[in-house]
């Protein structure tokens, strides 16, 4: 089921069945072009594989958007250990919500993808890991896993190969950091989340202490399509070096928020005004976070003629990430977002490390009590100094996640703190001056 | 060995073998970079981010503690970007720890407090409320206060990885997260302290030590530990005469980091109460105390008179003894005395193993060697509770060097956790060892670490089998007491001199052993010095004059006819012999009024009776050592002197003795007890909540594969 | 301690799902669905999915401690989350989570007295582009505003309450 109309201006290539009846199961799936990238890929070897990967242009759609097919190039395949492929179906980013509907309309896509990168590296065995708060998406993976044992797709001597390949849900339990890839192996291997040392990384040493594939429900879900109709192909639906589309989630205030599937590239006003029918109420545009809630604030400014791709929002030192998009107008009150943000990171924060587990959970009181009115002049540098003693120095990705954003607000919407200070003025007593320790 | 990686580090060009991290290089290179969470020997972290440092070429500044040098790496340590990363740390770490170091044990001690000083802002920005939880305490010994930590799993790792036990964990998450004990709220473990000890800040405290002192007002005494054969190093902190704490301040000794709970706690034994400070002198009945002249005039009349009438005399000497004072012991006897009827509560069968051995070159192994050896094998020992220095030793092997671990036992134990535990009844286990022999001979070394069962024939049989295996094999034949090898070593029996000769050297008999001597019924005066065989046997000879050495009225000395009060091994210098033959000096820590060293009574009896007994002082008795005693021979005085451990020797040559294996009689002391002395240690007592029984580990799993960064060190099982 | 028999199918069916000797895999898995039969995780819980996966009660302590999911309390028959991360907050999250709280009478993990509400203001749960959510339990309900959160609680109330997601 899909939460929203769709869009004219959509390129429909890997949620093309959403709208079908029975969409998930296996028949409909098999009635339009279903398992057939499989078959093509069965007869393919690992090296042209990964080249046909590289063609496209696929970047992974998890966040860091790295090209899959260099990603399972690293793969060693003759290290005597078994090897796994798992996919990252956390999705805990906040403004992302794509990942669920490929799920809950398209598991038998998600499955053939899976089953591609296990061919490839000969891995027996892959497990989908999802959040917690999914718990009505593991029965209904679980259903089409089933299905895909039933025909044949799954199990043993898949199609006649003489290769096997099993394949699992696991749940988490409500923690942002299992979407970092190694905390998530932690996690699925029965402990903490928390990160693990890289390198090694993922496709050397991951799941079980051996080679991985580890990528995201969408970058998964793309593979098939691109065996189909072949690497090329899917290059030329987005820009160089970012192929293929992605369904980009808008939320925030526009008149039809929803999850669109777009081309790479996309443009952004064209998205808010066109795809998503403006701004709410005639409001003006304010800020944009890009990429989900780690990606650094655009400026309305910064958003005309902005292709949504993963290396121009990289010029803008923010980030295409996960392809949440949140849109704010210009009522907004940025400190009251650039509060709830840290309060999700210092939430979220594993504790593992110093830095982000004190500079978030200070950032939270510093911007609590700025919001609440007992702010300073002071204190608006503090932010952004804290921000940048936790940038590049924490053990994994999270610690960057929320001081980037942080730093954005601070940096581009300064104005907006100074204003609220003299606003709030006298509501409460001020921080007393420093203290020495 | 691969060719070293050349790299520069502040300018200065160096190299080191491939693989070293960043921070042992520099250290190597005496430029400290500051950490918490690194600990050498436990598994990698990267937590505390204290150790960044940068690279060039690398736009992030890098941890030192997981990096490792690189061809051509040029390090900055010490750069104004460093300097800022961790100021900025430092204050990010003192955000929710209190200030309260003038309250703090840690205080003057603290790694955090040393960083902020050395490294920190003299400002904090930090105005909101820190996080507060109430202290808790987690056993008799260990309290902790979660706001003080600092979360560098120091504590968790080492009882994991490094003891095997695995009672500490991490409960929550982010700012909330904080160290949790296995029981909920309490802890049941080895209550080893080594968590508190290696605790950076103030956060693990100790139960005994907490608010009793500052650390700079104690003395910190190096000296070896009392209870067990397994001879740690200790370092007592002193204060008015009396112990405060022990533990392992500069981790030198043969035992690193590592003490257990006797080790560390067990030392209160020397304030209790009940200890001797007069001799006593037995007057219709009652105990009277008496000066030292009168008690060592009486005793000195009376083996004078007995001696002159070649009446039936006996020795029975300690465990716990220093190797001088034993030496002197058995000088006595035989040369004074002219007796040869001494010996000592022996716990296992060294002399057999030696005679066994006779005339080859390294196979006793020592404890170090028990570090670095490719396998072990552990026969009827519950190593983690009675020698648990050596099953600390096996633990690191196998950590470190994946050294491989059999483990031939009647119960479980921890050995079963990261080796191949087999379990065997007494007197089958070379049924089970027949099994094993494929897998042994696939070694390419082994020690064998063999408990009290194998005696006699059977350590023949051990050997033989060693031997059969066609690789390289060690021994260690496990004792239970500090200087129970310094005993059999110093000729505390009655047919071996020093060094075991046979007593026909010097023209004697052999005598009678301590079954003999108890039991006989014309035995008409015994000295019994450091032990208690009144505890399990009686005296056949009831009307004999007994005279007792010790530190409490124990059951054998509420016997005796005059009681020396002694001093313990902590008020005392001398030297001792660990269970693996390595030799190591005690060194005088407290002094309790009235008591004298077994070294000066031994002396002042022999004066009493106007015999000589050549040197009198500590050291000029060692020197004798080192000139007379097979397997003493040079041995480095200045290894000794300075704190170090010498390896004995081994003793070329058969030994010439009856083997007596129905003698030989473990004592089955485990972690919390150690013979009559552990019944005086209030401390050892009281820790309730332990677990502490042999061939019993019934909880204790390993965290071994524990958190992140395990990569190397770990072994996935 | 025993289950009822889906969930112990379920737990058979975990237990074989990972690779050999890695029963410390289901960990996680076992405690969510154990917690959500039980109510919550109690200590025979802990103490029961540690014998099965074969790991110390303490290993299965540091997991719980770790995941928001996971709660040492009961919970109410109804858990009710309510989203104010950025995408909520800007389509009034905030305020719906301050009407919840008002109306219910419940703090932040709060559960009502009659142990049918417990209310929590939870982080994103990927709804965002249907916002404000929330959940009940693991329903999704989208686009929620005060009078519909109220009918829903209602419906809660009344019993008529159905499994199906909004
Ligand atoms: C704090 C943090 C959270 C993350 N959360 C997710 C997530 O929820 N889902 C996801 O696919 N990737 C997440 N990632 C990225 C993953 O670490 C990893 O890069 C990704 O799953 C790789 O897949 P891809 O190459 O297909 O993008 C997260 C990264 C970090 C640092
Ligand atoms: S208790 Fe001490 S050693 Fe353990 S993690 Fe905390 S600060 Fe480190
Ligand atoms: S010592 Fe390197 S991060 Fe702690």
């Amino acid at each position: 089921m899909r939460y929203n109309e769709p869009s004219d201006l959509e390129v429909r290539v890997i949620s093309q069945r959403f709208d079908l009846p029975n969409s998930t199961s296996i028949d409909t799936y098999l009635a339009n072009e279903g398992y057939v990238a499989i078959r093509k890929a069965l007869g393919m070897t690992a090296e042209a594989i990964i080249e046909e990967l590289k063609v496209s242009s696929l970047r992974g759609r998890g966040g860091a958007g790295f090209p899959t097919g260099m990603k399972w190039s690293f793969v060693p395949r003759n290290s005597g250990k078994p090897t796994y492929i798992i996919c990252n179906s956390d999705e805990s980013e906040p403004g992302t919500c794509k990942d669920r509907l490929l799920m809950e309309n398209d598991p038998h896509q998600l499955i053939e993808g899976m089953l591609i990168a296990g061919w490839t590296i000969k891995s027996n065995k892959g497990y989908i890991f999802i959040r917690g708060e999914y718990r009505y998406l593991i029965e209904i993976v679980d259903r089409a896993i089933a299905e895909a044992y039933e025909r044949g797709y799954l199990g043993q001597n898949i199609l006649g190969s003489g290769w096997d390949f099993d394949l699992y849900t696991h749940t988490g339990a409500g923690a942002y950091e299992c979407g970092e890839e190694s905390a998530l192996l932690e996690s699925l291997e029965g402990k903490r989340g928390v990160p693990r040392l890289k390198p090694p990384f993922p496709a050397v040493v991951g799941a079980f202490q051996s080679p991985t594939i580890l990528n995201n429900t969408e970058t998964y879900s793309s593979v098939p399509v691109i065996f189909r109709n072949g690497g090329a192909w899917f290059a030329g639906l987005g820009t160089p070096k970012n192929g293929g589309t992605r369904l980009m989630c808008i939320s925030g205030h526009v008149n039809k928020p929803g999850v669109y599937e777009l081309p790479m590239g996309f443009p952004m006003m064209r998205l808010i005004n066109e795809v998503c029918g403006g701004m709410r109420n005639g409001k003006k545009l304010k800020a944009v976070i890009p990429g989900g809630s780690s990606a650094p604030v655009l400026t309305a400014a910064e958003c005309e003629n902005l292709p949504l791709d993963f290396d121009s929002l990289a010029k803008l030192k923010s980030m295409a990430g996960s392809g949440g998009l949140v849109v704010l107008d210009e009522d907004t009150d940025i400190v009251a977002v650039a509060l709830r943000t840290i309060k999700f990171y210092a939430h979220e924060s594993c504790g593992w490390c110093i830095p982000c587990r004190e500079g978030t959970t200070w950032l939270k009181k510093l911007l609590t009590r700025f919001h609440e009115g007992g702010g300073t002049e002071r204190d608006i540098d503090t932010i952004g100094e804290l921000a940048s003693n936790m940038l590049g120095r924490t053990f994994c990705a999270l610690g960057d996640a929320a001081a980037m954003p942080t730093t954005g607000f601070i940096t581009k919407f300064r104005s907006e703190f100074e204003e609220y200070l003299k606003k709030s003025q006298g509501r409460v007593q001020p921080a007393p001056e420093l203290i020495n320790v | 060995m691969a060719d070293p990686v050349k790299f520069t580090i502040d300018g200065r060009p160096m190299q080191a073998a491939p693989g070293t991290l960043l921070i042992n290089a520099a250290k190597e290179a005496g430029i400290a970079i500051p950490s918490f969470c690194y600990y050498d020997g436990l598994a990698l972290q990267a937590a505390c981010r204290m150790c960044l440092v940068e690279v060039e070429k690398t736009p992030k500044l890098q941890v030192a503690c997981t990096t490792p040098v690189a061809e051509g790496m040029v390090v900055q340590t010490d750069s104004p970007q460093v300097r800022q990363a961790r100021k900025g740390m430092l204050e990010f770490l003192l955000t929710n720890h209190p200030l309260d170091c003038p309250v703090c044990d840690k205080g003057g001690e603290c790694e955090l407090q040393d960083m902020v000083f050395r490294y920190g802002a003299g400002e904090s920005r930090y105005v909101e409320s820190k996080l507060h939880v109430d202290e808790k305490q987690w056993s008799p010994i260990v309290f902790y206060d979660a706001p003080r930590c600092i979360l560098c799993y120091r504590c968790v790792r080492i009882c994991g990885e490094g003891l095997g036990v695995g009672a500490l964990g991490i409960g929550n998450r982010g700012a909330a997260a904080e160290i949790v004990p296995n029981r909920g709220d309490h802890l049941e473990c080895d209550e080893c302290g080594a968590c508190i000890d290696i605790c950076p800040v103030g956060a693990l405290t100790s139960g005994t030590y907490r608010y009793k002192t500052r650390p700079w007002e104690m003395e910190h005494i190096g000296t070896i530990c009392t209870h067990c054969s397994n001879g740690c190093k200790t370092t007592l902190g002193v204060r008015n005469g009396n112990i405060i704490r022990a533990n392992n301040r500069d981790r030198s000794g043969v035992n690193g980091e590592f003490l257990c709970v006797k080790g560390r706690y067990a030392f209160d034994f020397n304030e209790n109460p009940e200890r001797l400070t007069a001799p006593l002198l037995r007057a219709g009945g009652e105990f009277k105390p008496v000066s030292w002249a009168i008690a060592l005039a009486t005793v000195a009349k009376k083996l004078s008179e007995l001696k002159a009438r070649h009446g039936k005399f006996g020795v029975i000497g300690s465990n716990r003894t220093t190797n001088e004072e034993n030496y002197q012991l058995q000088k006595f006897a035989r040369l004074v005395m002219g007796t040869s009827n001494i010996d000592h509560h022996r716990t296992g069968d060294f002399a057999t193993l030696l005679d066994t051995l006779s005339g080859r070159a390294n196979a006793l192994a020592t404890t170090a060697d028990v570090y670095t050896t490719k396998a072990a094998l552990v026969i009827h020992s519950d190593l983690a509770q009675e020698h648990p220095l050596l099953a600390f030793q096996l633990r690191a092997n196998s950590r470190h060097h994946k050294a491989h671990v059999y483990a031939v036992t009647p119960g479980p134990v921890r050995e079963d956790n990261y080796g191949t535990g087999v379990r065997a009844d007494p007197g089958r286990e070379f049924e089970v060892l027949a099994t094993l022999r494929e897998k042994l001979a696939a070694e390419t070394e082994l020690i064998f670490l063999f408990g009290a069962a194998i005696k006699g024939a059977a350590i023949r049989q051990l050997v033989e089998f060693g031997d059969s295996l066609g690789i390289p094999v060690k021994y260690i034949c496990l004792l239970d007491y500090s200087n129970s090898r310094g005993a059999s070593d110093m000729g505390l029996l009655p047919d071996l001199l020093p060094g075991y000769r046979h007593v026909s050297e010097i023209g004697l008999d052999p005598g009678m052993d301590c079954d003999q001597m108890l039991s006989d019924p014309n035995l008409e005066a015994l000295w019994v010095v450091g032990s208690n065989p009144l505890a399990r046997q009686s005296l056949g000879a009831t009307n004999a004059f007994l005279v007792v050495s010790d530190l409490f009225l124990t059951e054998t000395a509420r016997r005796a006819d005059v009681v020396f009060p002694a001093m313990s091994a902590y008020e005392k210098n001398g030297t001792v012999t660990n269970v693996c033959g390595d030799v190591q000096k005690l060194s005088r820590g407290p002094k309790t009024m009235g008591t004298k060293s077994d070294l000066d009574i031994v002396a002042l009896l022999a004066r009493e009776m106007r015999a000589d007994l050549g040197p009198t002082k500590v050291d000029d008795v060692f020197q004798e050592i080192r000139r007379t005693v097979r397997g003493y021979e040079n041995l480095p005085f200045g290894v000794i002197e300075t704190g170090g451990a010498a390896a004995t020797a081994p003793v070329h040559g058969p030994v010439r003795f009856e083997s007596r294996p129905e003698l030989i009689r473990p004592t089955a002391n485990g972690l919390f007890t150690s013979g009559t002395l552990g019944r005086f240690s209030g401390m050892l007592n009281g820790l309730i909540e332990s677990p502490g029984a042999l061939y019993r580990d019934p909880h204790v799993r390993p965290v071994i594969e524990f958190g992140s960064g395990q990569l190397e060190m770990v072994q996935d099982k | 301690m025993t289950f009822s028999p889906e969930l112990e199918a379920r737990f058979a069916k975990m237990l074989q799902s990972y690779p050999p000797g890695r029963t410390r895999s289901a960990v996680v898995p076992m405690l969510l669905y154990g917690q959500d039969e039980v109510g919550y995780v109690s200590q025979e819980l802990v103490e029961e999915v540690a014998r099965r996966c074969g790991v110390t009660p303490l290993q299965v302590d540091e997991v719980i401690g770790y995941y928001s999911m996971l709660h040492r309390a009961r919970l109410g028959k109804y858990h009710v989350q309510v989203c104010t991360n950025i995408a909520c907050q800007a389509l009034g999250g905030e305020q719906l989570y301050e009407h919840a709280s008002r109306t219910l009478g419940l703090g932040n993990k709060d559960v009502s007295p009659d142990g049918l509400i417990s209310l929590e203001e939870v982080e994103c749960m990927g709804a965002c582009s249907w916002a404000p959510a929330i959940q009940i339990n693991y329903d999704f309900h989208h686009l929620v505003t005060p009078e519909r959160f109220d009918r829903l609680m209602e419906s809660l109330r009344d019993g008529s309450y159905g499994r199906k997601a909004s």
